[in-house]
């Protein structure tokens, strides 16, 4: 699975137009749906879907970030998340007095940040030590052990029960768990997220990072440090987990072991890879078809007779699907059924029906 | 040996004296001022075999991971789920048949054969995308992690060991020495975790000498060194790739049986030893089985000694272990930099 061509392109001085003529009409039909949905959908939607569709999408764009322009497929980032949710339950107000500290929330967030960012770091430069496939392996052994490790630690993490009735500071006099508050509150971040990654990726650092993906001996040869490109990147990547790890704890009011679990790891990876390793809205898609999914599987799998328990499966098999014919995603089956219309469509013109 | 004693004095100074406590701590009764600060000589002991048994039983699994590693650079992540798999066809058949050892060839053959399809037809066509391997053996695992939770259902289920198993046999080490009548407890130990640690042994010798000793040891060890190599000088790698992947199935399938016999075997499992085997190979150095073998007892003891003196703390004892081998070794302690 080469992610090779995904180069920027570069706008000629000459016909460079102001930055928000250069959004295409699509962007802008999808920013009116998204920020006048609450008018329409119920809370469920506002919500369960859409709320959790940014906040595993935010997830999502971390990895893809690492992995789309940095070639290093990271399963750490559900873990990433999972700390800077740890560190608002623990830090913050939560149902569990004994271990909460319960302090301000402009110390927790930046707190929770911070320590997620310094997990992603040290992980990252022991990820780094070694290249490629191992990445994969080292990443996913140090989640499981930090799964292991706040299930069986009582004294910080509060072992398997973990932290119940953790809730959003009621800032402006707003309660940021109710349904449109939060939508609006998840769709921010997410768009900031999403920006950020997009800008980070045309920057100089993310070209670097783009070049170290592609031939880090060349890069090395440049004078580019590729170990710490690839330690920055994790520690970039954090920020985007970390804000979706907050934002699904506020969710959720809890966070216990099982949100960070192995398979909630790989959740985060078929995610990633469903919707598109190559393009930053590909998590989002990925996000938001695994959301549907979920939540709708009970009526479909009990149309065909199956128990409402057999949704991994259809996520499994749907991911299985997915790499064996289309490594690239739901994005790559687009981008290549446009291509087609587009060699077809000359075609079509001459009247060859 | 008496080079590198003459070279690193001071090194091999320490070694013996770590080994000669070490060995004084295991055989000879523990004094009252110890016992006070550590607890019973027995605890100690149990958790050191406690730990070399799980070990052995990481090594079964592990062993086929870090082969099939080493030779068709498929990080295979659905090792874990055949490992579940053959546990609970091992259970199927042993109280099907009422036989322990009828279900080992079964299930070897069984999960090899899966293992030969997953090569033949998933892993041999990808050759050379590694990510793509990868995520392919990611979606089986949650595939077979599924289809196990339905036949099987969530509850966790134990095999029954063979009555000669069970029960204790006392080893040849002292465990207390009684004060009133000077009479010796010998330790005693569960007779069934005894032997799945001479079977490793066994199995371990055996494929150190399969691979080191024969034809197709000579193959399997070049086509590790350089396949491309090996394929050019007409060997049919492909009846290589398929034999050494389906061996490793069925080794990590009658773990399973092993696992589910002296542990037991539920959902979780499989991401348990798929974990254990990741850190030991990790460790160990990919490829390798002697590296697989000693960071399998690395891990094990670890894991043992962390959860008897430090509950919870253990599994960081075994992060660090990894944090400490990345970082000064990242090919792991027997692997060779490629």
């Amino acid at each position: 699975m080469a992610m090779t061509d995904h180069a920027p392109r570069f706008v000629n001085r000459a016909d460079q137009k102001l930055w928000f003529e250069r959004i295409p009409a699509p962007w802008w039909a999808l920013a009116v749906v998204l920020l006048f949905l609450p008018v329409v959908a119920n809370t469920f939607w506002l919500f369960q879907i859409m709320g959790w569709t940014f906040i595993l999408g935010m997830i999502g764009l971390s990895l893809m970030f690492l992995a789309g322009y940095g070639g290093m497929v990271s399963l750490l980032q559900m873990t990433v998340a999972g700390v800077a949710g740890y560190m608002v339950a623990i830090l913050g107000t939560s149902g569990t007095v004994t271990v909460s500290l319960g302090l301000a929330w402009w110390i927790v967030l930046p707190a929770a940040f911070l320590v997620a960012a310094f997990f992603a770091t040290v992980s990252g430069a022991l990820a780094v030590r070694t290249e490629g496939i191992y990445t994969i392996m080292i990443t996913l052994a140090i989640a499981a052990a930090f799964f292991y490790f706040t299930r069986q630690n009582y004294t910080i993490f509060n072992g398997y029960s973990g932290f119940n009735l953790v809730l959003p500071p009621q800032l402006f006099g707003v309660n940021w768990r109710d349904p449109v508050p939060f939508y609006y509150l998840s769709l921010v971040l997410a768009a900031l997220s999403y920006g950020a990654v997009v800008y980070v990726s045309r920057s100089p650092f993310g070209l670097a990072l783009q070049g170290v993906r592609d031939n880090p001996r060349r890069m090395a040869a440049l004078g580019f440090n590729v170990t710490a490109h690839r330690v920055a990147a994790y520690a970039l990547a954090s920020i985007f987990a970390s804000a979706g790890g907050i934002l699904l704890v506020w969710q959720n009011a809890q966070i216990a072991p099982g949100t960070i679990g192995i398979p909630a790891a790989i959740d985060v990876l078929v995610v990633a890879v469903v919707g598109g390793m190559r393009r930053p809205l590909g998590p989002f898609i990925g996000a938001f078809i695994y959301v549907i999914l979920q939540v709708f599987s009970p009526d479909i799998l009990g149309f065909f007779g199956f128990s409402a328990e057999r949704f991994k499966l259809i996520i499994g098999l749907g991911f299985l699907a997915i790499v064996l014919f289309s490594p690239d995603g739901v994005l790559g089956l687009w981008d290549r059924w446009r291509a087609r219309r587009r060699q077809q469509d000359p075609q079509a013109g001459g009247g060859a029906a | 040996m008496d080079d590198i004693i003459k070279r690193n004095p001071l090194r091999s100074l320490v070694i013996a004296i770590l080994i000669a406590v070490f060995l004084w701590l295991v055989f000879s009764p523990w004094p009252p001022e110890l016992v006070a600060r550590w607890g019973r000589k027995q605890i100690f002991l149990n958790a050191l075999l406690g730990g070399i048994t799980l070990g052995a039983l990481y090594f079964l699994v592990a062993a086929g991971f870090t082969l099939i590693f080493g030779l068709m650079r498929v990080v295979n992540l659905a090792h874990g789920s055949l490992f579940l798999l053959g546990g609970y066809l091992g259970y199927e058949i042993s109280s099907a048949t009422g036989s322990w050892f009828i279900a080992f060839p079964v299930v070897f053959v069984v999960v090899g054969l899966l293992g030969l399809l997953m090569q033949r037809f998933i892993f041999a066509k990808m050759e050379g995308e590694e990510l793509r391997q990868t995520l392919v053996s990611i979606g089986i695992s949650i595939v077979l992690a599924d289809l196990m939770l339905w036949l099987w259902g969530g509850q966790s289920y134990s095999i029954l060991a063979p009555g000669f198993l069970t029960g204790p046999m006392e080893l040849p080490i002292i465990n207390s020495i009684n004060a009133s009548t000077g009479a010796t407890n010998w330790l005693r130990y569960p007779a069934v975790r005894v032997w799945i640690l001479i079977a490793a042994i066994v199995i371990g010798v055996a494929m150190w000498l399969v691979l080191n000793r024969t034809a197709l040891g000579m193959l399997i060890r070049a086509g590790v060194d350089d396949r491309e190599m090996l394929a050019a000088s007409g060997v049919r790698i492909q009846l290589v790739f398929l034999a050494v992947f389906g061996f490793g199935a069925g080794l990590a399938g009658m773990a399973g049986i092993i696992g589910g016999t002296f542990q037991s075997l539920s959902p979780g499992e499989d991401t348990r030893f798929l974990l254990a085997s990741l850190v030991v190979v990790i460790v160990g150095g990919m490829g390798s089985i002697i590296g697989a073998a000693i960071g399998a007892l690395i891990i094990g003891v670890t894991e043992q000694m962390g959860f008897v003196y430090a509950p919870t703390y253990s599994v960081v004892f075994t992060f660090l272990i990894m944090a400490a081998v990345l970082a000064f070794r990242p090919q792991g302690l027997l692997g060779s930099r490629r």
